[in-house]
């Protein structure tokens, strides 16, 4: 063909600005795996896949009294801008939650943040240079690992097993970085309830990486939105009980509503003065009348008894998903028994991929989070995520039922065909 | 507001292809809108029977891709509620959408299709996967290009360059359905011809190409804008232009299609090879099929309001 032939009258690649965007935005693009996720959100489909609070448990007719009177009441107040920090009556609240899992704050440390997810930008914005290194559990939370992306960081996994993460490994990490000459931004751990691993940070550790982090200089970020979520006894004693150096990251979104984004980040103070400012910066300030909200829901609502609603809830829902485990999967599989929170990590029999299995695991209506979410590197295919807390006992069993199906079938496949090349 | 009445479209479904098809529906549901046809978005699942019954459309448009939407059922229950609807009957789409039938039936009309093979997911099982993907290799050669033998928006099709390669394609491809296409790849430029019959006979719209900017037209490549360089006409010379446009066409009489269809092509050198057809194409922002309406100065709600009208008319 000629080149006078290959001219083009208008060639069009659909998005004018093309040319435009910035480097980061690379990896933006649509994926198979999002495609499948529409489906997932059928009712035909049980989804293990999302960690959707059971919303449907609180006292939704107590709340929507509450809204309608604080508009009636304090209108001029929750619908006007508020301060950059939060309100100060909220970070008094937010302070008696913690104080459930040992952590001592004063309201002046406390930044109200949009969900946890925004205090967990706000940190990566402040702490982050692109390349910068960021140490974080393998697996770790996939909205993490989409921030530090976004900031351009460079993840290092550490390896964590049934107790969570390793001290040794966090250890050997930070040697390996330094023998390189690099050093770490701050290290990102979920120690209760983890997500998606399901498991907890055992006591004993709980110190030994606080001692690592302390003799390295790492900042420790601990993103705790599933502390009070546990299944028996007290919630687990939060990191920054401990070490008021930690950098806290709490929500509302699993013990009220993720739909009124109200989270908090506790910091010593110059990193909270860096937080509010950066917080102006990106949304001059966060709901007034979601913050408000919260406020009065703590103070009139018996909310300790409602965190006991939801633990049975999930206590029950996360009997349901181990029983149907263990009655179920086939030989190879192995997964996480949480003692609270949303998330069971299944490991699946050698050679059987949690991405390639997915859209099969779709047509035979089941959802799941296949573990390479969880990686920055894309690695974790051979785990996957399931969460029970959205669907009720019965349609976990069923969809626990479809997707040993279809692992079966998948082990099938791959005898038939042979490791993937 | 039209007299065209009150009309469905239908988006959605429950294939792989479930979050394309919305957005198609999305676009020609705002389209119909913009030319004042009173128009709504309904999705194939279980309340669709009851609000067809409730308030029966003057006719639907479907826009459900994948299984249930191209491979007749839908249509099938549509004829059954004696709704009309837009585009063709179940049985052409039947075999429309099993892409060895459509290559057959094109074959026969004279268009050039690759060479190809059609094996289920059993017949590995059974027989042995190296055994019989060799023969696949002896038969074909390589390069292959391994997709599923019904869906679209090529989930789970794999460009393969070496034997090696063939096992995990297959195992990708029977993830999205249980009979594989091994068809021989043809390198050329990609060329998508959408036909449109507005009452007159079927005509072919300018032929689009498409050209992935580095790398393959997979799904990223299809749903992010920007991944890929679409030129309206292809830039071929008018001979070859000419001969897409009549393939697609021919295609689109061969299987008996009526009102819209798209025609995907491959011209390598002087041919042309038909490679598959859609009976519900995507009307995205990056999809093909809107594009060549454009450059044929055609307005996209006012050609849907057309086929609508064509369909109430028509009556099935």
């Amino acid at each position: 063909m000629s080149s006078e032939q290959r001219r083009s009258p208008n060639p069009s690649r659909v998005d004018p600005y093309l040319e435009h965007y910035a480097a980061r935005t690379r990896g933006m693009v649509a994926s198979e795996i999002r495609a499948l996720f529409a489906v997932a959100a059928r009712p035909e489909v049980v989804s293990l896949a999302g960690g959707m609070p059971y919303i449907s448990a609180l006292p939704l007719d107590a709340v929507g009294e509450m809204a309608g009177q604080l508009v009636a009441d304090r209108g001029a107040v929750a619908l006007q801008y508020g301060s950059g920090q939060g309100d100060p009556g909220l970070r008094e609240g937010i302070c008696d939650v913690m104080s459930l899992e040992g952590v001592r704050a004063h309201p002046d440390e406390v930044v109200v943040t949009v969900g946890s997810q925004q205090a967990l930008d706000l940190i990566t914005r402040i702490f982050v240079d692109p390349g910068d290194v960021v140490l974080a559990e393998g697996p770790s939370y996939v909205g993490a690992l989409g921030t530090f992306a976004s900031y351009e960081a460079d993840v290092v996994h550490v390896p964590m097993d049934d107790h969570g993460l390793i001290p040794e490994a966090l250890a050997s990490a930070l040697a390996q970085l330094a023998a390189a000459g690099r050093r770490a931004k701050f290290l990102y751990t979920c120690p209760s309830f983890h997500n998606p691993a399901g498991v907890t940070l055992d006591g004993p550790r709980r110190q030994a990486v606080l001692d690592i982090c302390q003799r390295a200089g790492l900042p420790v970020i601990e993103d705790n939105p599933y502390g009070l979520l546990g299944f028996a006894g007290e919630p687990p004693r939060a990191l920054r009980a401990d070490d008021p150096r930690v950098i806290y990251l709490g929500t509302f979104s699993k013990t009220i509503a993720p739909g009124l984004r109200v989270g908090w980040a506790v910091a010593p103070a110059g990193v909270r003065d860096k937080l509010v400012l950066a917080a102006e910066s990106a949304v001059l300030c966060h709901s007034s009348f979601a913050q408000l909200l919260v406020r009065e829901y703590l103070a009139t609502q018996p909310w300790r008894e409602q965190v006991k609603v939801f633990r049975e809830l999930y206590r029950e829902r996360r009997d349901a998903m181990l029983g149907a485990l263990r009655a179920s999967m086939p030989a190879g599989c192995r997964w996480t028994e949480p003692g609270g929170g949303f998330y069971v990590w299944l490991g699946l029999p050698a050679g059987v991929d949690a991405k390639a299995m997915l859209p099969r695991a779709i047509a035979a209506r089941v959802a799941y989070v296949p573990g390479t979410g969880f990686y920055a590197d894309g690695t974790g295919a051979d785990h996957l995520r399931l969460s029970y807390c959205f669907p009720e006992p019965d349609r976990i069993r069923e969809g626990v039922r479809r997707l040993s199906s279809v692992i079966s079938a998948e082990l099938e496949l791959r005898s038939t065909f042979g490791p993937a090349q | 507001m039209s007299d065209l009445g009150h009309v469905l479209v239908l988006a959605g479904g429950l294939s792989a292809e479930r979050a394309v098809s919305l957005r198609s529906g999305e676009r020609v549901l705002d389209a119909l809108r913009d030319v004042g046809v009173d128009a709504d978005l309904a999705d194939a699942d279980a309340a669709l029977i009851q609000l067809i019954d409730a308030d029966p459309p003057t006719a639907v448009f479907p826009a459900i891709h994948g299984a249930c939407g191209e491979d007749g059922s839908i249509r099938e229950v549509l004829a059954l509620l004696a709704v009309p609807y837009v585009g063709s009957t179940a049985a052409a789409s039947r075999s429309a959408f099993d892409k060895p039938t459509a290559k057959s039936v094109a074959a026969a009309a004279g268009l050039r299709t690759p060479a190809s093979v059609t094996l289920p997911r059993e017949t590995f099982h059974d027989l042995g996967a190296s055994a019989v993907l060799e023969r696949v290799v002896a038969r074909l050669g390589l390069p292959l290009f391994v997709k599923p033998a019904r869906g679209g928006s090529a989930l789970g099709a794999t460009h393969v360059q070496t034997a090696g390669e063939l096992p995990a394609a297959m195992m990708t491809c029977f993830g999205y359905g249980d009979t594989a296409l091994v068809e021989q790849f043809i390198p050329g430029t990609e060329v998508a011809v959408g036909v449109l019959d507005l009452g007159d006979g079927p005509r072919a719209l300018p032929p689009v190409e498409i050209h992935p900017v580095g790398g393959s037209y997979d799904y990223a490549h299809r749903y992010t804008a920007g991944q890929t360089e679409f030129h309206v006409p292809a830039r071929l010379p008018a001979d070859l232009l000419a001969r897409a446009e009549s393939t697609a066409v021919t295609a689109h009489q061969a299987l008996g299609l009526r009102d819209l269809s798209r025609t995907d092509l491959i011209v390598s050198g002087r041919e042309v090879f038909f490679l598959e057809v859609n009976v519900a194409p995507g009307m995205t922002e990056t999809s093909t099929l809107p594009m060549a309406l454009t450059a044929a100065g055609l307005d996209l709600g006012v050609t849907c309001r057309e086929l609508l009208r064509i369909a109430a008319a028509r009556g099935d």
